[in-house]
């Protein structure tokens, strides 16, 4: 069957509007990065030489890293619940997971920041109680950032991993506890492994996710932990120095294709089944 | 060949209920020592229920169970650890053959040299040499129930409990399969329940046949015994074809009994009790005549229908009174020009037959 059969042509509006809305625009920006301010590879240079940039680099791989880490631990319990909970269970769970997706990231952001921040509810409460005299900083800092992040990126990992547990065969735990494995040794040996695909693609869906964060790292951030996309965002908006955020846009870009490559070919032995 | 330690399972009115609906009313059976059962009957009669809470995987609303005589209605399925098998095999999909096979070895803390040498035994048992290392997705899906069995068999647990283990796998495949199972109950001395909806299945493996039907134990015996003597109509039925004549003007004397069909008069060497209106009888005693025959019993019939079958071919029949009868016949010496309409006599001897 050619590629251009009946189905596939009906893909056609859909792949033009991708050329128009996301591939033209991108090969801009990529032309930019070699010709701004003159032409050459010199923007690359200092983008992969600048301390600054190499700072925010690390900074960004770092965070994602934990929130990657966090959000699969956090979402796969609450998964969990979701796929084999109760049903009164499921309901709310699902619920949880549902409607952060109705609330825009920005509310979301400023929900944390009206929480966390010096004079925010969490810390007038515990000093109000004694609990502490000096306010605790929890936004501003990267802790802030990871926390709006995970809170962001949870429902987003819930969604892969529910499929996966929902295609564990109840039939191999049963045979696994009638072979007298605790639940403990179940789950970890049996039920972690078998989801083990949906774990994989659950953290690659929320690592590249992160890597572009730009809304919850400026706002939580406060300026003091500035990530990629907030690098991007300074060198074109606020110091003209167009050429440096666009090699600095390609090279992210470059990095999330070379992850996405890498991943899926280790996870497809895994997954083909 | 070691033997492995086999129990006894004893369930005393065992009931089980999803809210209103009862899966399982009152069974009460011994399973012995060593002992080969199947647990057989329709779907939705209760017999996977009742494997399911012998497992330990649901528990009974009623009744006790026992394991050698001590009390394990509430020991949960992971103390338990009797052996499993499944219809899908169930396998570890991440595990190669031989840590799917270890796995149980690994739960029991067993050696690491005692593993190693008892999983290639298992393995050398079921005939998978050379497939040790593969994942299940490589193997065909006789060999994967294969090694659903070595990893059950390993442990040597005390009682093997086999879900129809053999109804996803073509017919061919199912016989091997069956010899096979029916060999390793010889060598290990196993005790083995299995759950089956195959009749010829569980008449060819088991020492004694449990027939479930809507919930309730309706027979438990020796498969001849269920086969030749059936407890019921159910019993009857569902093992394997039967004719049934409704009988009329009972009575009995010295030599027997005799009793009216369709108005003839057919005798019986058994005694007829005043309950018992209906005749049964495997179609294998019934012969076929072409005009009725001096000897014995023998009722009337109109060719319905011919199925040829190969070696056999199987005739069904209906009587004047609307009866319909079913007998086999091997092909080679059925009468000729067999039509639908012709009439025929189906007789039998005096001595065969049961009533229900």
């Amino acid at each position: 069957m050619s590629l251009l059969s009946r189905p596939a042509l009906l893909l056609l509006p859909l792949l033009g509007f991708m050329v128009l809305a996301y591939l033209v625009p991108f090969l801009g920006v990529a032309a930019w990065s070699v010709t701004l301010p003159e032409p050459g590879l010199t923007q690359y240079q200092t983008a992969l030489t600048d301390p600054l940039v190499q700072a925010v680099f690390l900074r960004t791989f770092r965070i994602c890293l934990i929130v990657t880490a966090v959000t699969i631990c956090a979402s796969y319990m609450i998964t969990l619940l979701w796929v084999r909970g109760s049903r009164m269970q499921r309901l709310v769970i699902e619920l949880c997971i549902l409607i952060p997706f109705w609330i825009s990231v920005l509310t979301r952001a400023f929900g944390w920041l009206a929480l966390l921040s010096n004079k925010g509810i969490l810390n007038t409460w515990a000093q109000n109680l004694g609990f502490l005299t000096e306010p605790l900083t929890l936004v501003r800092n990267e802790f802030g950032v990871v926390v709006g992040m995970v809170h962001f990126l949870i429902p987003f990992a819930a969604f892969p991993l529910a499929s996966a547990m929902r295609n564990v065969d109840e039939r191999v735990l049963l045979a696994a506890r009638g072979m007298g494995a605790s639940r403990a040794r179940v789950f970890a040996q049996v039920f972690v492994p078998m989801t083990a695909p949906g774990i994989l693609g659950a953290a690659l869906v929320v690592f590249v996710f992160a890597l572009g964060f730009f809304v919850t790292p400026a706002l939580l951030g406060g300026g003091r932990s500035v990530m990629a996309a907030e690098l991007i965002y300074l060198r074109i908006f606020q110091s003209p120095n167009w050429g440096l955020g666009a090699a600095i846009s390609v090279i992210l870009m470059i990095a999330v294709g070379g992850l996405l490559a890498l991943l899926m070919r280790q996870a497809r032995p895994a997954g083909a089944r | 060949m070691r033997k492995a330690k086999a129990a006894e399972i004893g369930a005393e009115h065992v009931g089980k209920s999803f809210g209103s609906f009862a899966a399982l009313t009152d069974v009460s059976l011994t399973i012995g020592r060593g002992e080969f059962l199947t647990l057989l009957g329709p779907s939705g009669s209760g017999k996977t229920t009742f494997l399911m809470i012998l497992a330990g995987f649901e528990a009974a609303t009623l009744g006790r169970l026992t394991l050698d005589g001590a009390d394990m209605t509430l020991t949960p399925a992971e103390a338990r650890a009797f052996g499993m098998v499944f219809q899908g095999y169930a396998l570890f999909p991440h595990m190669t053959v031989e840590e799917n096979i270890a796995f149980p070895l690994k739960v029991q803390r067993r050696a690491a040299s005692d593993i190693k040498r008892r999983v290639a035994e298992m393995i050398e048992m079921v005939g998978l040499g050379g497939h040790g290392h593969k994942r299940p997705s490589a193997l065909s899906g006789g060999q994967q129930q294969r090694v659903a069995l070595a990893r059950a068999l390993a442990y040597d647990p005390p009682v093997l409990l086999l879900d129809e283990p053999f109804s996803a796998l073509d017919k061919n495949l199912r016989g091997q399969m069956q010899d096979e199972v029916r060999r390793l109950h010889r060598d290990l001395g196993t005790t083995f329940v299995f759950v089956t909806h195959d009749q010829s299945e569980a008449l060819a493996l088991s020492s004694r046949v449990a027939i479930f039907d809507h919930g309730k134990l309706q027979q438990i015996a020796p498969p001849k015994e269920v086969y030749e003597r059936p407890a019921n109509r159910f019993v009857a039925e569902f093992l394997c074809s039967i004719n049934i004549l409704p009988l009329g003007g009972i009575s009995t004397d010295a030599h027997g009994s005799k009793a009216q069909f369709e108005g003839q008069t057919l005798r019986m060497a058994a005694n007829l009790g005043a309950a018992t209106p209906n005749f049964a009888l495997r179609p294998e005693y019934m012969t076929l005549h072409t005009s009725a025959p001096q000897d014995g019993n023998a009722v009337q019939a109109a060719l319905v229908d011919l199925t040829y079958l190969g070696a056999e071919s199987q005739l069904s029949l209906m009587t004047p009174g609307g009866v319909s009868l079913t007998l086999s016949h091997p092909t080679a010496s059925l009468p000729e020009d067999l039509t639908p309409g012709t009439a025929l006599w189906v007789g039998w001897s005096p001595e065969r037959g049961i009533f229900l």
